[in-house]
């Protein structure tokens, strides 16, 4: 380990290490935090989940937004998968069918960020645990 | 980038049931299905709810699993990770309700909580110094020592409000003033983790969850009182607060953030360890240092207060492990901040120990001024088995027993003295319809009697014969004079002893005197312990019809009070009865009857 040798270099240092921390920090105040859901079951898997998960997990950290990316289960619409839920804080939540990479960055970019809602939108008529 | 963590506890309630092991199946089986990229295992501090223990906690999703195996592992892995089903069977359900709840935001236990001084125990790796920097470890250090005179900062402190948490509340910007206001060619910062209250984990938690919190916090101090050398006085009982330490001491001196000239400036700080082998008296200041310096643990005469003459006979700043962990934060949020929190005369949180006969057992930390019963009946979940609420007992040894009258009082350093107790270090050991009033005063004396140093009269005998009083009074053979007695023993010993062990040691029996003089009344007068605690007050007769006269108390009676005819309902000898309980014990059909 180099010595830390000034209150900058400190400071840097924390920057560097604070990614790690980043995911737990956001879970420590889920509340005010958009809560994307990626169905990961066996069927969702099938048809690329992951990969879209992934593409979430990325574009959230470069575009500094302030949301969470988990996995559910099958959420009942395995004719659809990829599904995609997001719930913004004080919204209902909106499920989007058939995500990839591509789409994926859409919700972001539209949704997320500007409020535009999307084609595929499913009925949340399911609950979740 | 990892998606998800498994937060899994390594403090020592869960460590002792193979939270080690764990971890270790987690990684397995994190690898076998090809998720080390996804997911990271990470060991934590205590999360406070040690009785449902081990705890895995899965971020982001606050999913909070209760008393895992390391057989759990394989299954958190494929149902949670690899699929996001969460295992429904691990999650902590509800006492009352039964309901299974996942997220620990939504748990009784937590919702009234706020973290302070326990902020990074359950959230970070304790062994890894760069998560506490990301945390903004070390910057209030790297602060105070680059822009703040040490003026500056004791005054900062002073507006904070902060006051001791070992069990005084003395304000502890005004200790560092004092300390710094005396000139020495060396001066010392002494962390006291000598924790000597029974039933009080508070400080090993911190120093297993969050090691570098203490360390920065020395420093600052010593920065501030004008000491280099700090010493952490820890007992040899806890290895893995010890351990945790050592790693954090290490990591800290490679960094910089120790040693000499820190962050390029002026100013140096060396810690190092003291191991104390556990007795009470060594929590005191004077017999800590006294320990220190290889001497018995004996407390010494105050004044001269340690910030004038302490360690080696300079000037030394004693604090608690949780003053210190409430140090950074003060500094990084401002106490403006600080100041909003809690009441008028005491600021901030507190942790207590919460233990006893009640649902949640565990540590918490909660805002100063939160009532007795949020604590039991919220946090707490009440008291076990639908059992009445009788008595909590605040501060260990030294402290007092509060009753129902006392459940919506705001609690804080100053309403529990005035309540009879004291904040004390924070143990909290709430009691239930069955426990004698009488038998936990002779307990906690039993402990004091013990703990004694022997070296000032009233406390070496003074209390030995409150509690031969005690003694006599649960086997029968009580009169009221001796009520009489045992306060003037009280007072003469709280008025005259030399030092904290013994001016508070009568508490016990000063507030359950106070808050049940019936109880001991109906002991000294009627021969009867309610509780049925005191076992030589209760009769043992036994009932006819429940009889079946199978012989087999007579046979265990070891006075052979017992008498009767096989198949015919037997009878007890009262004048030969020892009131042992054996037959109770041994009866099979429910038929003895203790009143
Ligand atoms: C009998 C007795 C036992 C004590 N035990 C402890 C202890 O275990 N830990 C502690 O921090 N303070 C203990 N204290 C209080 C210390 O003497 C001292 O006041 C405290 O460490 C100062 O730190 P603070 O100002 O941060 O509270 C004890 C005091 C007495 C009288
Ligand atoms: S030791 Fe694990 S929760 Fe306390």
């Amino acid at each position: 380990m180099t010595k830390i040798k000034s209150l900058d270099e400190l400071r840097k240092k924390k920057q560097q290490l604070e990614q790690n921390l980043e995911i737990r920090e956001k879970s420590d105040h889920p509340e005010s935090l958009v809560q994307i859901k990626v169905a990961m079951a066996t069927c969702g898997i099938a048809s690329g989940a992951r990969t879209v998960m992934n593409a979430l997990v990325e574009k959230i950290r470069n575009d500094k937004i302030p949301a969470v990316v988990t996995q559910t289960g099958c959420m009942g619409y395995c004719y659809a998968e990829p599904t995609v839920e997001v719930k913004k804080p004080g919204h209902d939540p909106v499920v989007f069918s058939y995500v990839d990479v591509k789409k994926a960055e859409e919700i972001i970019d539209k949704y997320i960020k500007n409020n535009e809602l999307l084609d595929g939108i499913l009925p949340a008529n399911y609950q979740t645990i | 980038m990892y998606k998800m963590q498994l937060l899994v506890c390594g403090g020592t309630g869960c460590q002792a049931s193979a939270s080690a092991t764990i971890v270790e199946k987690l990684n397995e089986s994190l690898k076998a299905h090809g998720l080390t990229e996804d997911a990271q295992v990470v060991t934590t501090g205590c999360f406070g709810f040690c009785e449902k223990g081990p705890i895995v906690k899965v971020i982001p999703d606050n999913t909070f699993y209760t008393q895992v195996t390391p057989e759990d592992a394989e299954e958190i892995v494929t149902e949670h990770i690899l699929k996001g089903r969460k295992v429904n069977r691990l999650l902590y359900e509800n006492p009352e309700t039964k309901e299974h709840i996942s997220d620990s935001k939504h748990m009784g236990f937590y919702q009234k909580q706020m973290r302070i001084a326990l902020r990074n125990c359950g959230f970070i790796d304790p062994e890894n110094i760069d998560e506490y920097i990301a945390r903004d470890g070390y910057s209030a250090l790297a602060q105070v020592i680059t822009e703040l005179t040490p003026e500056q900062a004791i005054d900062m402190l002073k507006q904070s409000g902060l006051r001791g948490r070992g069990g005084a509340g003395f304000p502890t910007g005004l200790k560092w003033e004092f300390t710094r206001k005396y000139t020495a060619d060396q001066k010392y910062v002494v962390c006291n983790a000598d924790e000597g209250d029974p039933g009080a984990f508070m400080d090993r938690s911190i120093l297993e969850g969050d090691p570098n919190t203490v360390i920065e916090a020395m420093a600052i101090c010593g920065y501030c009182v004008g000491a280099t050398k700090g010493v952490v006085y820890i007992r040899a009982e806890y290895p893995l607060a010890i351990k945790r330490l050592e790693i954090a001491i290490e990591q800290a001196n490679e960094y910089g953030l120790l040693g000499k000239n820190i962050l390029g400036t002026d100013f140096s700080f060396d810690l190092e360890l003291r191991y104390g082998a556990g007795a009470f008296v060594c929590g005191e200041e004077t017999g800590l240092i006294a320990s220190m310096e290889g001497g018995r643990g004996e407390p010494n005469f105050k004044p001269p207060f340690p910030a004038e003459s302490g360690y080696n006979k300079k000037p030394t700043c004693v604090n608690n492990v949780e003053t210190f962990a409430n140090v950074p934060v003060i500094f990084l949020k401002g106490p403006e901040w600080f100041n909003t929190i809690g009441t008028e005369k005491s600021k901030g949180t507190k942790v207590f120990a919460l233990a006893g006969k009640i649902n949640n057992v565990g540590l918490i930390e909660v805002p100063m001024g939160i009532t007795l019963r949020e604590i039991i009946f919220e946090i707490g979940g009440g008291i076990k088995d639908g059992k009445k609420f009788k008595a909590v007992q605040t501060g260990g040894p030294s402290g007092g027993c509060l009753t129902e009258k006392h459940l919506d009082t705001p609690i804080d350093f100053d309403s529990l003295l005035a309540a009879g107790s004291m904040m004390g270090s924070g143990g909290m050991i709430v009691m239930d319809e069955d426990d004698c009033m009488v038998s936990i005063a002779k307990f906690y004396l039993e402990f004091i009697v013990e703990e004694s140093c022997g070296k000032c009269t009233p406390c070496r005998v003074g209390n030995k014969r409150m509690l031969e009083i005690l003694e006599k009074i649960c086997q029968g053979k009580g009169d009221m004079d001796d009520l009489d007695h045992l306060r003037n023993f009280a007072y003469v010993i709280r008025d005259t002893a030399l030092c904290g062990l013994g001016q508070t040691s009568p508490n016990p029996v000063l507030s359950t005197l106070d808050n049940f003089y019936d109880e001991y009344v109906a002991h000294v007068k009627d021969k009867k312990c309610e509780a049925k605690q005191c076992k030589a007050l209760a009769t043992y007769t036994i009932i006819p019809e429940a009889c079946t006269g199978c012989t087999v108390c007579a046979r265990n009676c070891p006075t052979d009070a017992i008498t009767g005819e096989r198949r015919q309902p037997h009878f007890i000898n009262q004048d030969l009865c020892i009131r042992c309980g054996v037959c109770y014990t041994k009866c099979k059909f429910n038929a003895i009857l203790v009143q």
